[in-house]
C-alpha cells in the first residue's frame, strides 16, 4: 500500500525499438531457433516411426508363415485289423494302435514304388508325426469311421512344409525343348535328346567349377605359406592334382559332368514323373528315378528343374522334395490356417509347437498378479496418500517405493528364488510363484500411479464431503476413490502389460523349462509367452524362427488389447463425472 | 498506517441478544505462523454475520475453526474457547464429524460432487440416515432444492450431472446440499467470488431468505455484499478482529481508523 503512494519514477531503461537492426536480428534468430527445433522434433518422430514400422514389418514378415500350414489330403483306409484287431472298440485299444502304418499306407498308395524299407523310412519324413496323432484323435472321437476309406488332411513335416513355402525361390524351372528319349528304370536311366538340350544346364554346372577351382587355389596358397613338412607336401600335391583335374573339366565344354549332393540338383520332370540327373552331358544324361513317369506319356513335354541349394545343404532330400512336389502337382496339398498354433502346447517338432500352454500360463500368472497387486497396491496408495501421518518414516517409505520401481527385474527374480522357492518351498515353474514375483515387481508402479491419481482429485470434492459431515474415510471412499479410479485402472493395466512382457525374473524361478502340457492350475509347471518366445528364439530350425515371430505378434496383440482397454476404461469412467 | 494501533474496539451494543456461537480468545497457529490472534466474537442466532478484511487477514481460517475443518491440516493448532449453544466444540469427547453435520459449509468455488443433482443433495441425508425411504428422500431433496431456489430450474433433470449446471446454479446446488442435513449454522466462504453479478444477486437473495431458519456466517471481499446481506459485521486485520458490531454502524460510522480506511477503499 505504501508503494502506491509513491509517484512513478521513470524506468531506468528506454523501451524496445522494434525497428532497430539488433531487434530484427533477434527476431530472426528466434524464428530460426523455432524452425530448427520443429525440424528436429519432426525428424525425431519420423526416425522413431520408421524404426517402429521396420520392426513391425520384419516381425510380421517372419511370423506370418507360422499361422499357416500345409496339409496333404490323402485317402486313408482305416483298416480294422490294424486299429482294433479284437473288435472291442475300447478307447485304450484305439489309443495304442499303430496309426503310423495307416498313414504310411496312404502315402505308399500314392507312390507304390517306395515300398521297400529304406524308402518307407524316407516316406515318413514327408508327413509330420502330428498327422498320426490327428488320425488317432479322429478315430477316438468317432470310432464308427473304422473300416471306411476317407480322405483326410495330414500335416506335412516341418521340412516338407518349408519346401512348399520356398519352392518358388528354391526351384528354377526351365521348359524343355524337343523330344527326349528315356530308357531304363529305377536307378539306371539314360536320357537322350537331340540338339544339345542340356547344353545350358551343363554350362551352368561348368561355371560352378570355377568357384571350386578358386577355393582350392586359395587353400593351396595357404599351404604354401605354411612351410614344408611331409604331410603338407602330400596335401599340396593332392590339391594341385585336384585343381588340374577341375581345370581340365572346366575347359572341356562338352564333356559330361557328374553331379553329387554338393552341386545343385537337376531334375527332369516328364510324364508326371521326376528323374534326378546324376551325370549330365550336353545332349544326354544319366538319371535315377525319384517318381516314375507314367508309361506312355508324351515325351516331348518335359521341363528341367534345378534346386539351387545343394542337397547336402538342405534338410529336405531330393526324394522327399520330389514326393511333395508330385503331391502338390496332383492337387493334394492344401494350405490352411494353422489353428494348432493356438491349440497346442510346446513341442520339439516345430510344425506341432503352439502357444496355448504359454498363453494359459501367462493368463494364470497375470491372474495371480492382478489379485495380489490391485488390493495391496491401491490400499497402500490410499493409506499413504490420505491417512498416513507425514513424518520421516513415511518419507523413507515413499523414497523406497520410488526406488523399487527402478530396481532391475532380475533382482525380483532372485528374490523370488530365495524367498518363495527356497524359504517357502513353493513349487518351481509355477504360475503362483511367477505371479507373486511379478506382483512384487509391479506393486511400486501401481502404488505410484494410484497415488498420483488420488492426488489429482481436486481437494474441494473431499472438503465438500467433510463439510457435510462425512468422515475422512467416507469422503475418501465415496468421492476421492471413484474419481481416481480411471487413473488407478490405467496405472494397473499398464503395470499388468509390463508384467505380461516380463521375462528375466521368471527365468530365475524356473518358468523357462520345456513344458508340453497345458497348465490347469496355478501350482502346475508352466511357461509364459515372453519366455516361450525366448525359448523358441534359441532353436536353430527355420520353422521355429517363424514361430518365434508369430508368438511375438500374439504378445504384441495382447499388449495392444490391454492398452486399448486402459484407454477405453478411462474414457468410460471419465464420462460419468 | 502500520503505525495505527491494532487494539480492538469494544462493540457499541455490548452483547449480542442471543449468541449462537461464542468465541473467546481463539488463537490459531499454522506451524510457526500465528494466523489468528485472540479473536473474541459473538455470532447471533438466526441472522447473518459477515467477516470482512484484506486478503490473508485470517477470516477464512477463523470461519473454518467453527466447523473444525482446520483439523484436516496437520500443522494447524487451535486454542481458546469456541462454543456453539454454550458447548465447547473443541472438547475432547466431541466428534468433529457430527459437528460438521450441524455446521454446514459452502465454499468459495462451487464444488458439486461429479454425480447427479439428486445424488448431490441426497448424499448428506443418506450419510446421517435422515430419510428412511425413497419417498422421504425425494421430499427432502425437493425441499432442499426449493429452499435453495433451484428446484424449478432443475426439476426435469435431477439425473443430470451436478457439474453440468452453470456456476451460479452449482453454488445454489451446494447451498441445497449444505441445508439438506438441516444444519443450525451455515458457513459461507466467499460464496460469490466466482460468480457473475446476476448469480451473485440470486445467492444474496437466498441468503436473506435462509437467515429466518439458519445462523449464517459469511466471509466476503465485497463490502457492498456485506452491507446488503448481513446484520452484523466483523472486520479482521492481520489475524485480529479490529472492530465488530452492527453492520450499519460498521459501514456508516466506523470507530477505528483501520476500519474506516478499509471500507473507504484506501487499502486492501
Amino acid at each position: 500500500m505504501t508503494e502506491l503512494a509513491q509517484t512513478l519514477s521513470p524506468a531506468p531503461v528506454a523501451g524496445v525499438d522494434f525497428a532497430s537492426g539488433a531487434a530484427r536480428a533477434r527476431l530472426k534468430k528466434r524464428y530460426r531457433s523455432e524452425a530448427r527445433f520443429k525440424a528436429l522434433g519432426l525428424a525425431a518422430v519420423l526416425v522413431t516411426a520408421a524404426f517402429l514400422v521396420l520392426l513391425l514389418a520384419d516381425i510380421i514378415r517372419k511370423g506370418a508363415p507360422a499361422f499357416f500350414e500345409h496339409r496333404a489330403q490323402l485317402s486313408i483306409t482305416l483298416d480294422p485289423a490294424t486299429i482294433d484287431p479284437k473288435g472291442t472298440r475300447e478307447i485304450s485299444e484305439l489309443r495304442s494302435a499303430d496309426y503310423q502304418i495307416l498313414v504310411r499306407a496312404a502315402l505308399i498308395a500314392q507312390f507304390p514304388e517306395a515300398s521297400d524299407r529304406r524308402s518307407r523310412r524316407e516316406l515318413d519324413r514327408v508327413l509330420s508325426s502330428g498327422a498320426v496323432d490327428d488320425l488317432r484323435s479322429a478315430v477316438i472321437a468317432d470310432p464308427s469311421i473304422i473300416g471306411q476309406t476317407r480322405s483326410m488332411p495330414l500335416l506335412l513335416s516341418a521340412d516338407a512344409d518349408l519346401f512348399m513355402r520356398q519352392k518358388s525361390r528354391l526351384i528354377e524351372r526351365r521348359k524343355g525343348a524337343g523330344p527326349l528319349h528315356v530308357e531304363g528304370e529305377g536307378a539306371n536311366i539314360s536320357i537322350a535328346g537331340g540338339g544339345n538340350v542340356f547344353a545350358v544346364a551343363l554350362a551352368e554346372m561348368k561355371t560352378l567349377l570355377a568357384a571350386r577351382i578358386r577355393a582350392a587355389t586359395a587353400e593351396l596358397a595357404g599351404l604354401q605359406a605354411g612351410g614344408t613338412s611331409a604331410t603338407v607336401d602330400a596335401k599340396r600335391a593332392e590339391l594341385e592334382k585336384d585343381i588340374a583335374a577341375l581345370q581340365a573339366r572346366a575347359a572341356a565344354a562338352t564333356s559330361p559332368e557328374t553331379l553329387t549332393d554338393r552341386e545343385p540338383s537337376l531334375i527332369v520332370a516328364i510324364g508326371g514323373g521326376l528323374l534326378k540327373i546324376t551325370e549330365i552331358g550336353s545332349s544326354e544324361a544319366k538319371a535315377v528315378t525319384l517318381v516314375p513317369p507314367k508309361p506312355g506319356a508324351i515325351i516331348t513335354e518335359w521341363s528341367l528343374l534345378k534346386i539351387t541349394t545343394p542337397e547336402s545343404n538342405r534338410r529336405v532330400s531330393d526324394r522327399v522334395a520330389a514326393w511333395v512336389e508330385t503331391l502338390s502337382a496332383r492337387g493334394l496339398i492344401e494350405n490352411g490356417f494353422a489353428w494348432r498354433f493356438f491349440t497346442n502346447g510346446d513341442s520339439r517338432e516345430p510344425e506341432l509347437a503352439g502357444i496355448r500352454g504359454a498363453l494359459i500360463g501367462s493368463a494364470l500368472t497375470l491372474l495371480v498378479t492382478l489379485l495380489l497387486c490391485v488390493p495391496i497396491g491401491v490400499a497402500a496408495a490410499i493409506y499413504l496418500e490420505e491417512f498416513a501421518p507425514k513424518n520421516r518414516l513415511t518419507d523413507i517409505l515413499e523414497v523406497n517405493i520410488n526406488n523399487l520401481a527402478a530396481v532391475p527385474s532380475i533382482v525380483f527374480g532372485l528374490l523370488g528364488l530365495a524367498v518363495f522357492l527356497n524359504a517357502f518351498d513353493l513349487p518351481r515353474s509355477a504360475p503362483l510363484v511367477g505371479g507373486l514375483v511379478l506382483a512384487l515387481l509391479i506393486l511400486p508402479t501401481i502404488i505410484i500411479a494410484s497415488r498420483a491419481a488420488l492426488r489429482a482429485v481436486p481437494p474441494s470434492i473431499k472438503e465438500a464431503a467433510l463439510g457435510l459431515g462425512a468422515s475422512h474415510q467416507q469422503a475418501v471412499f465415496h468421492h476421492v476413490l471413484p474419481l481416481a479410479m480411471p487413473g488407478i485402472m490405467t496405472g494397473t493395466i499398464i503395470g499388468m502389460a509390463h508384467a505380461l512382457g516380463e521375462t528375466a525374473p521368471l527365468l530365475m524361478i524356473g518358468m523357462v523349462a520345456f513344458i508340453v502340457d497345458i497348465p490347469q492350475a496355478i501350482t502346475e509347471a508352466a511357461t509364459v509367452l515372453p519366455v516361450q518366445i525366448f525359448l523358441w528364439s534359441d532353436l536353430p530350425e527355420l520353422a521355429f524362427q517363424s514361430r518365434t515371430a508369430a508368438a511375438i505378434i500374439v504378445l504384441l496383440g495382447f499388449l495392444l488389447v490391454m492398452n486399448a482397454a486402459a484407454v477405453i476404461l478411462r474414457k468410460m469412467f471419465e464420462r460419468r463425472w | 498506517m502500520q503505525n495505527l494501533a491494532l487494539e480492538t474496539v469494544a462493540p457499541v451494543v455490548e452483547s449480542v441478544p442471543v449468541p449462537k456461537i461464542t468465541a473467546k480468545d481463539v488463537n490459531v497457529h499454522y506451524g510457526e505462523k500465528h494466523a489468528i490472534k485472540d479473536v473474541s466474537v459473538d455470532i447471533p442466532a438466526k441472522g447473518v454475520m459477515s467477516f470482512i478484511g484484506p486478503s490473508g487477514c485470517g477470516k477464512s481460517t477463523f470461519l473454518r475453526c467453527i466447523n473444525r475443518m482446520n483439523d484436516t491440516i496437520p500443522i494447524c493448532r487451535v486454542t481458546g474457547d469456541l462454543r456453539i449453544d454454550g458447548r465447547d466444540i473443541y472438547e475432547p469427547g466431541l466428534d468433529p464429524v457430527l459437528l460438521r453435520a450441524r455446521v454446514g459449509m459452502v465454499f468459495q468455488k462451487p464444488n458439486p460432487f461429479p454425480k447427479s443433482i439428486y445424488e448431490n443433495v441426497a448424499y448428506g441425508p443418506r450419510l446421517h440416515g435422515l430419510a428412511s425411504n425413497k419417498v422421504e428422500m425425494d421430499e427432502l431433496v425437493e425441499w432442499a432444492l426449493r429452499r435453495a431456489g433451484l428446484f424449478e430450474e432443475v426439476k426435469d433433470r435431477l439425473k443430470d450431472s451436478g457439474t453440468s449446471l452453470s456456476g451460479g446454479q452449482q453454488q445454489r446446488l451446494c447451498i441445497a446440499r449444505a441445508i439438506s442435513v438441516r444444519p443450525e449454522v451455515i458457513l459461507m466462504d466467499e460464496p460469490c467470488s466466482a460468480l457473475d453479478p446476476i448469480a451473485t444477486a440470486k445467492i444474496e437473495e437466498l441468503i436473506d431468505e435462509l437467515r429466518a431458519n439458519f445462523t449464517i456466517v459469511i466471509v466476503t471481499h465485497s463490502m457492498q455484499q456485506a452491507a446488503r446481506v448481513s446484520q452484523r459485521t466483523a472486520f479482521f486485520h492481520l489475524g485480529k478482529v479490529i472492530e465488530e458490531g452492527v453492520t450499519d454502524q460498521i459501514f456508516m460510522n466506523p470507530r477505528h481508523e483501520l476500519t474506516r480506511n478499509y471500507i473507504t477503499g484506501r487499502f486492501g
